[in-house]
């Protein structure tokens, strides 16, 4: 059996679980189990050619499986699959349009309780 | 909304004045209950774009697997992200929209002008899948 761990924006898509046993030969085998599981989880994790999406990192205990035999990896018995989609980001391309979105999206701006500021 | 204690609220604003100019980025660890994610520590994170450093940032994932980890054994789940912007607004930008994927998680963006912490502003993450994600302004609570 292996654990996968499921990222927390995905657990609502596996009936709010934060773990899901599966048996399964490789990494690609487990992926399979879960989502034919929990099949809502499917179009977050795979493209519609049904390839791992870009963002989504999966580590087999502490490694990425890119850097292994990607899905082809074979599992030990207690293993432990984590899914980590990535976490990036920049002050870049900072876009007036996007703020402007915003202040359509909520017309009310966040009331902040900070004491450094004077909202 | 995002409920924070005093005391991670000050350490992430802090992280930001130490990173300067660099952008810092760190992992939120809470529980979360509907729209309300209430943090209970945070985790900071090595910035991984050494090439572009004061206007990027990425967590390596083997840190997040590990803070993950680490959370789960302490009963804490990860309920956000928090990054600054040196001598930019506190405001998501095109990019951080693009590169965020963990829906209906809290992304704070702290503005750290000339070396000072200035604003920190909290956006969730959401909508129900990556073609109509969305910011959305979200109030922050000193706890
Ligand atoms: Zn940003």
């Amino acid at each position: 059996m292996a654990k996968i761990h499921i990222p927390t924006p995905l657990r609502q898509y596996a009936d709010k679980h934060a773990t899901v046993e599966v048996n399964a030969g490789t990494v690609g085998e487990a992926l399979t189990g879960l989502v034919s599981k929990h099949p809502d989880l499917r179009r977050h994790l795979y493209t519609d050619e049904g390839k791992l999406r870009a963002f989504v990192n999966v580590y087999l205990n502490d490694e990425d499986i890119r850097y292994l035999q990607k899905e082809g990896t074979a599992l030990k018995d207690n293993d432990s699959i984590s899914i980590v989609p990535s976490i990036a980001g920049g002050s870049q391309d900072i876009d007036e349009v996007a703020n402007l979105r915003i202040v359509e999206l909520n017309s009310a701006l966040p009331t902040c309780c900070c004491p450094a500021c004077c909202c | 909304m995002l409920k924070i204690p005093q005391k991670e609220y000050v350490a992430i604003r802090q992280h930001g004045e130490e990173t300067y100019p660099h952008e810092c980025c760190g992992v939120l660890l809470g529980t979360a209950d509907g729209d309300e994610r209430v943090v209970t520590s945070s985790a900071r994170c090595g910035n991984t774009r050494v090439d572009s450093p004061h206007n990027r940032y990425h967590i390596d994932p083997k840190e997040l697997v590990r803070i993950q980890r680490e959370g789960r054994d302490r009963g804490e789940d990860i309920v956000g992200f928090y990054h600054s912007h040196p001598d930019h607004p506190a405001r998501w930008s095109l990019t951080d929209l693009e590169e965020a994927h963990w829906l209906g998680c809290s992304y704070v963006i702290t503005s750290v002008a000339k070396g000072k912490a200035d604003l920190t502003n909290s956006f969730e993450l959401a909508g129900d899948g990556e073609s109509q994600k969305k910011f959305l302004d979200e109030q922050i609570q000193i706890v």
